[in-house]
């Protein structure tokens, strides 16, 4: 039976405290959050086995097939773009469930609650939780990526037409990819924190990035080389082309990725700003 | 220490919090009362900043919540037991919110057995029960030894034992003077707990006061008079003039009408199956003098405080926002049966 004497009895005093709680402990805080759930590695392990599983079906086919190829699509064979492929075609789309939840799962959960409450200062909240989630999203896509690519062009060494780093525009294409895939994460992190919902969210971002594209493909010629441009996935397929030239209606590669990173710096900021202003 | 003044919380048309006003003071326990949907949560929710209010403000140590140093060494709350990640270990919660507050680590564990969860702190949350969940958010609130806590409806699903253990940490944290302001829907669980009473109905305070006073303004007392000539005494009762003083519940009621309007009835006396009378609407010294001018013979003259739960239901009668049926507006303050 419980009395009182076990009110208080073996907590030991906390050291005195200065300044004030701030970005450091969040930062650590949500890096415990973001490592101590299975969700997490299932959701990452997914990303490496079918963006490098992707990655080796096209290149090991193309490799078993290389005999038969047309000249002229040998010519067109990208190594590095299809070793690649799996990351940035549907790596995307596991990045965008991680990157959306990361967020909403603690409006799912209703631990937005408990962690506001712990620390109420919601702009280091928001920050150390974009933050984390960034740099997690980035380590696992740069190490999907060259390992599809390196894998790659193991599986497609009967066909003397591989990459190396060294050649133009690959490490380009092989960094980009993951820079990209990165991308999307956090696009999905801020749409999530304005939706606040982890299906309407999956869904608004699977939109913009798959649906859009091919609705776009639907218009007038003249007209889809005018909006492609301004299409966030645009910037995935300019990076990764190292074989030929470069699709003419795009901006260059790195301009491509830019105009998708300000749209998600600007996602990021009315996600900020809601995020600030919502009642939790 | 936590001020409140003049809070304002509205939901769309529906007035959540109406001009609330109260301080809860250290040193005891602070019982926040209301029916179910009276706007308890919401203050609650409003006092740390989850949500914003429509105007008014609510201070901690003179600060707003979320402009505290170090919010969890000076506020310890627990809204809701259920709001966590049911997939991360008892451990790794309290471990992740410590660590906002950079708090050391091994608070964890310390808070762990000070609740009794430390055999389950590695076990993913989502299998907790109730009251498993409750000891694990009471032991969050413990992480950074605040100054003030609270709890809202921190007994709910908890087992006898469970709530004896809450209520004995309750009063054992107001002892080393912390401010313990805690809300529940029932009074009885604050009968054995609280010193202080904020009760609030509609998002209205209706009472802030003591324990004591509480009791004491309820006009839910009735005295029990034993005598051989009840008939006698049901007369001059019944012919008394009634309590002038008594009138009035609470001076903080606004909403109170109900209820004053039954304190200002003339006084009455029930013959009980017993025998006995009992008398409302008089004081045991009234009684004990009207039996002595007309010579009435008294055996015994008790008081019958009027529990905590009549007084309370009384006060809210008039505010309880949900209630079953097609129910009269009034609801009885039960002490003796029959009363006509």
């Amino acid at each position: 039976m419980a009395t009182t004497t076990q009110a208080q009895p073996i907590l030991s005093a906390l050291p005195p405290a200065s300044g004030r709680a701030g970005f450091g402990g969040t930062l650590a805080s949500e890096f415990t959050k973001i490592r101590s759930v299975r969700s997490t590695y299932w959701t990452l392990l997914v990303l490496l086995v079918v963006s490098v599983g992707i990655g080796a079906a096209i290149t090991g086919g193309t490799a078993a097939s290389w005999s038969h190829m047309a000249p002229s699509d040998r010519a067109s064979f990208d190594p590095t773009q299809a070793s690649v492929a799996g990351l940035f075609y549907l790596g995307q789309l596991v990045i965008v469930v991680f990157g959306a939840m990361t967020l909403t799962a603690e409006y799912s959960t209703g631990m937005i609650r408990t962690s506001l409450t712990a620390m109420p200062r919601r702009t280091v909240v928001y920050a150390a939780k974009a933050t984390i989630f960034a740099i997690v999203a980035l380590v696992v896509t740069f190490v999907a990526a060259f390992i599809s690519f390196f894998l790659g062009q193991l599986l497609l060494s009967s066909t003397h037409d591989t990459a190396t780093l060294s050649q133009p525009n690959v490490l380009r294409a092989v960094v980009g990819s993951a820079l990209y895939v990165t991308l999307c994460g956090l696009f999905a992190f801020a749409v999530g924190a304005i939706v606040r919902h982890t299906a309407g969210t999956i869904t608004a971002v699977i939109g913009v990035l798959f649906v859009v594209p091919i609705l776009a493909h639907l218009l007038p010629q003249s007209w889809y080389q005018d909006v492609d441009r301004w299409l966030p996935d645009a910037a995935g397929r300019a990076l990764s082309v190292t074989v030929g030239p470069p699709p003419g209606h795009l901006f260059s590669a790195w301009n491509q990725f830019a105009v998708f990173a300000v749209y998600t710096a600007v996602l990021l900021v009315v996600g900020a700003v809601l995020f600030l202003k919502r009642d939790a | 220490m936590i001020e409140v003044r003049g809070l304002v919380k509205q939901y769309g048309a529906k007035i959540a919090v109406n001009d609330l006003s109260f301080d809860v003071e250290p040193g005891h326990v602070t019982g926040f009362l209301g029916p179910n949907g009276a706007g308890k949560t919401t203050t609650m929710r409003l006092i740390l900043g989850l949500d914003y209010p429509d105007a008014g403000t609510s201070l901690i140590h003179g600060k707003r919540y979320a402009g505290l140093a170090y919010p969890m060494r000076e506020v310890g709350a627990l809204i809701d037991a259920k709001a966590v990640h049911g997939g991360r270990s008892a451990y790794n919660h309290l471990l992740c919110l410590a660590q906002t507050n950079n708090l050391p680590k091994r608070r964890v564990g310390e808070v762990l057995e000070l609740v009794g969860l430390t055999d389950v702190a590695r076990k993913r949350t989502r299998g907790f029960s109730l009251g498993m969940s409750q000891r694990l958010g009471i032991a969050g609130t413990l992480l950074g030894d605040p100054a003030v806590l609270m709890f809202d409806e921190p007994v709910n699903g908890l087992d006898p034992e469970g709530i004896l253990w809450i209520r004995n940490l309750m009063k054992a944290l107001a002892a080393e003077g912390r401010t313990v302001f805690v809300s529940s829907h029932l009074m009885s669980e604050m009968e054995n707990t609280a010193d202080h009473l904020i009760v609030i109905g509609r998002g209205s305070l209706l009472a802030d006061c003591t324990m004591e006073e509480f009791i004491a303004r309820s006009s839910g007392q009735t005295v029990r008079v034993r005598t051989p000539q009840p008939d006698l005494l049901a007369k001059a009762v019944s012919e008394a003039i009634p309590d002038a003083k008594r009138a009035g519940v609470a001076t903080a009621a606004t909403a109170g009408a109900a209820t004053a309007g039954a304190a200002t009835a003339r006084p009455t006396a029930t013959t009980e199956a017993d025998g006995s009378l009992t008398v409302h609407g008089l004081t045991a010294a009234q009684v004990g003098d009207l039996a002595f001018d007309h010579g009435v013979r008294l055996h015994e003259l008790t008081v019958v405080r009027a529990s905590l739960e009549a007084a309370f239901m009384e006060l809210t009668a008039d505010s309880v926002e949900y209630r079953a049926g097609e129910g009269p507006a009034e609801q009885p303050a039960p002490v003796s049966e029959g009363a006509i």
